[in-house]
């Protein structure tokens, strides 16, 4: 038995060290290689997580449109993300979700040129299939007994939510604050709460499970989506390019099939 | 041994795999067995079985005429429902309870009040001369003061049974001897049976006054230390009691032996026979002895040790023997480990007895 | 091993050097966060209602974890330790999964079953009217998740290296299987139950990912300090290394006490 610990002791440490001579390898070598012949290279996207599902058909869109590109994204909460670049990291193009954590980035002096509001989102009230408590408006989260999940105010959908609310002149005590908006849709799907506030295309990606329900409010409310290339980028003319084809019709296309609005 | 109803009434029989161990053991109240043999004849393997410790394969125990093992019969009585007390080889005294403490543990667990038990406790104590040591913990106890409370701790439970497994051999020399008189004192005070296991056939004969010899999982020979000591059965007991021994077939005064050596003796017998001589029987020469009635030979010496004031000689040839000689006489006869001798044994100096 | 005149061991280079470099390996990045520390407004920050009160649930919830891991833990170290039932090797894999799964995949699992619609939870909805996710006892039954198996480790490693002889030979003093477990095992396995329930605490206070998933997040209920931190690293990183470091001071401290006091032997 304590031989076995110590083979597998040994197996760890030698995966370890491989592993950190790789990582190694990945420190010293820029990922971003040049653009190779004809091609725009690699382009290296950080965007906000509520982006994932279109920016990844936009990225297969714009490697068929232009043979010899590579595009690689980075998906995470926009804040982590801004962090993640004014702490260094190698990136070509910065999709935000929110105006704010691209306010970081730019103040930061880590933006080449100013940023473009390229989509809009909305906040709709999202509610199990079927709706089974009736919700028919904001208001009616504020009936006793019921579960709210919304997200806290750290992040850009509960910011948004907040400001909803004070519009609609609400008070609303929900049960939980979430970390990010798809927690909040997870707390629906899971039916352990009766709704939540998410964004319109969060509600979108999962008709299946939830029915989202736009409310008026929501206009008070709207999440502007900016995306800038950066200064670091090792790839400036395929970051141009990228921005450039999400910018067009074709991107834009994308983007409203997934419940975005145009800026 | 008693001639009262055994108070212990057990046919043993357990298998390890390829070991088998199968005795009959009977201990009358009051009486104190001592079970000997090597190691691995299974000693500690009985004590366990007998203690519940370990279930028997087949036979039974029986204790004041309740059974509490008999496979036949598919009873089985769990040791903590046994009127039984172990002494373990290493004491096993709880390190987290003081001596008092460990003392009053089995009191506690047969239903006396905490004060009752620590009472009862300090009493047993007192009696093994411990009373200033209640206090301690086993780590801050000599070995021979551990001895003295893990005895303590079995006997306040006021077993039937009173199990010692080589109550000795965790101490040193010193501490032995003493011991090992007070042991003897306390145990012969006992009312219940008691059974010692122990390979030092010093502890059995000076503790017990009924010695079962085990080998291999068999009772090789039994009875009070006098007859194993003068006609031991197996070279195991021979060696323990310091006598050569062999056996052979018996004609008249002279028993031939396997290698076909012939030895006389003085007591006629036919058949299988054993025949005995001590070490300090044998004496040693340069040179082929001359005449009387003599068992002489010719031996190559194997060893040679020291063995109390003496030295002991290994001897090999037709039969192997030890010989105590002097130093003097060793140096005399300039003995040394692979040297050519004459070995002799009067005929008056051999036992034997039948097989 | 060679030693100097004073009896103390020396110690070979090829053991040093790797431990004082994994020693600055998990000491700097602590460094690392009283660097930044916004020292100034550090007493402004620590004042703020939200810390206290997430501080306060963190130990008060890792502590009821532990105590639960305890009452469920031991029992279950000594089956592994001490029994040999069919199976048993499959249990014990089982019991170090949350250990391997992702925390927030655990509070999702935890969410399936003991959530409102989950397979138990629906039922004590149902009968009781109890829902777990999104309350105090929540956070407890996520960190418990998480923080049992250490408990259960350290126990049945420590139940292991005892001698069973003990055990032995309490049943010829007359103790029963249970009076042995308590009167005996209990105590001779004391240090590594200790060590064990540290561990656990010590996971249940850092949890974060079946914390939040399962038991949400709402200041002063279910926000545990974890949760507080990585909702202020969100927007204000000062905010978050005041808030590690309270939680660091604080349970550093309590370690260190209860390691003199209970784990030594």
């Amino acid at each position: 038995m304590r031989k076995g610990t110590a083979l597998k002791l040994n197996r760890f440490l030698a995966t370890a060290v491989a592993a950190g001579t790789l990582l190694a390898g990945c420190a010293t070598s820029t990922p971003a290689t040049p653009p190779r012949s004809g091609g725009l290279g690699e382009v290296t996207v950080f965007a906000a997580a509520s982006l994932t599902d279109a920016f990844k058909q936009i990225g297969k869109d714009f490697e068929a449109a232009n043979p010899g590109s590579e595009v690689t994204f980075n998906f995470a909460g926009s804040s982590a993300l801004a962090t993640q670049i004014n702490q260094g990291a190698p990136a070509d193009v910065f999709a935000s979700a929110a105006l704010a954590n691209m306010k970081t980035v730019t103040d930061a002096g880590n933006a080449d040129g100013s940023a473009v509001t390229f989509v809009k989102n909305q906040l709709v009230i999202v509610v199990p299939k079927g709706n089974p408590k009736g919700i028919k408006a904001l208001a009616d989260l504020t009936k006793p007994g019921l579960k709210v999940a919304l997200c806290a105010e750290q992040v850009p959908c509960g910011a948004a939510a907040k400001k909803a609310l004070a519009a609609a002149n609400f008070s609303l005590t929900p049960v939980t604050l979430e970390q990010d908006v798809k927690q909040a849709l997870a707390k629906v799907k899971l039916g352990e709460v009766d709704a939540a506030l998410v964004y319109r295309t969060d509600a979108k990606g999962s008709a299946a499970d939830v029915e989202g329900l736009e409310f008026p409010e929501s206009s008070q409310a709207i999440n502007e989506y900016p995306i800038v290339v950066l200064k670091a980028s090792p790839n400036k003319t395929g970051a141009q390019a990228f921005l450039a084809y999400v910018l067009s019709e074709q991107g834009i296309k994308v983007l409203t099939g997934a419940g975005f609005q145009k800026p | 041994m008693t001639s009262s109803v055994s108070t212990l009434d057990a046919r043993i029989e357990v298998e390890l795999g390829s070991f088998r161990l199968g005795i009959d053991l009977a201990v009358a109240a009051g009486q104190v067995v001592a079970l000997l043999g090597p190691n691995g004849a299974g000693k500690t393997t009985a004590l366990r079985a007998l203690a519940g410790l370990r279930p028997l394969s087949g036979g039974h125990i029986r204790l004041e005429g309740q059974t509490l093992d008999d496979p036949g019969a598919r009873l089985f009585v769990p040791p903590e429902k046994r009127a039984v007390g172990v002494v373990f080889q290493d004491y096993l005294l709880f390190p987290h309870l003081s001596a008092l403490d460990n003392v009053a543990f089995g009191p506690r667990r047969h239903g006396s009040t905490k004060t009752q038990a620590r009472a009862l406790a300090s009493a047993w104590l007192g009696r093994m001369g411990l009373a200033d040591l209640a206090d301690r913990r086993p780590r801050h106890l000599s070995g021979g003061q551990a001895q003295r409370v893990a005895l303590a701790r079995a006997l306040a439970v006021n077993p039937a049974l009173l199990l010692l497994d080589e109550p000795l051999a965790a101490l040193d020399a010193r501490t032995r001897v003493d011991t090992r008189a007070e042991l003897h004192q306390h145990l012969h005070g006992h009312p219940g049976a008691t059974l010692i296991v122990t390979h030092d056939p010093l502890d059995a004969m000076m503790l017990a006054e009924h010695l079962v010899v085990i080998e291999d999982g068999t009772i090789v020979q039994q009875g009070d230390a006098a007859s194993i000591t003068a006609q031991p059965r197996t070279d195991y007991i021979a060696r323990l009691v310091g006598l050569n021994l062999y056996q052979g077939t018996a004609t008249g005064t002279s028993v031939t032996l396997p290698g076909g050596f012939n030895l006389t003796t003085t007591q006629p017998l036919v058949g299988q026979a054993f025949v005995a001589f001590s070490p300090s029987a044998v004496s040693l020469y340069q040179q082929k002895p001359d005449g009387s009635p003599r068992n002489t030979w010719q031996a190559t010496i194997t060893g040679i040790h020291r063995h109390g004031d003496n030295l002991r000689i290994q001897l090999g040839g037709p039969m192997v023997t030890a010989a105590d000689v002097t130093p003097a006489a060793a140096a005399h006869l300039h003995l040394n480990p692979g040297q050519h001798i004459w070995a002799a044994v009067k005929a008056t100096e051999t036992r034997a007895y039948p097989a | 091993m060679a030693a100097d005149r004073h009896g103390r061991a020396r110690i070979p280079l090829a053991l040093l050097i790797p431990a004082i470099a994994g020693m600055a390996f998990l000491v700097l990045p602590l460094a690392g966060l009283l660097i930044r520390t916004p020292w100034a407004t550090l007493p402004r920050r620590l004042a703020e209602p939200g810390v206290l009160a997430a501080l306060g649930l963190s130990l008060q919830t890792a502590t009821i974890a532990t105590l639960l891991c305890m009452l469920f833990g031991v029992p279950l170290a000594w089956l592994l330790a001490r029994t040999n039932f069919p199976g048993r090797r499959l249990v014990r894999a089982l019991v170090t999964v949350p250990l391997v799964l992702p925390p927030v995949v655990g509070g999702v699992a935890l969410l399936l079953v003991f959530g409102r619609r989950g397979l138990i939870g629906s039922w004590l909805d149902d009968t009781f009217g109890i829902t777990l996710p999104f309350t105090t006892a929540g956070v407890v039954l996520a960190e418990a998740f998480v923080a049992m198996p250490f408990l259960v480790i350290a126990v049945e490693g420590a139940l292991r290296g005892a001698d069973s002889r003990y055990e032995e030979a309490a049943a010829t003093l007359g103790a029963t299987r249970w009076s042995t477990f308590t009167r005996v095992t209990l105590p001779l396995v004391a240090p590594g139950i200790g060590a064990g329930a540290v561990l656990c605490w010590a996971r249940a206070l850092g949890e974060f990912g079946a914390t939040i998933t399962f038991a949400g997040n709402f200041p002063g209920r279910t926000q545990t300090m974890p949760l507080a931190v990585y909702l202020a690293l969100e927007t204000d990183l000062q905010a978050a290394i005041v808030l590690s470091l309270v939680l660091l001071t604080v349970s550093v401290a309590i370690l260190a006490a209860l390691r003199d006091k209970w784990i030594t032997p």
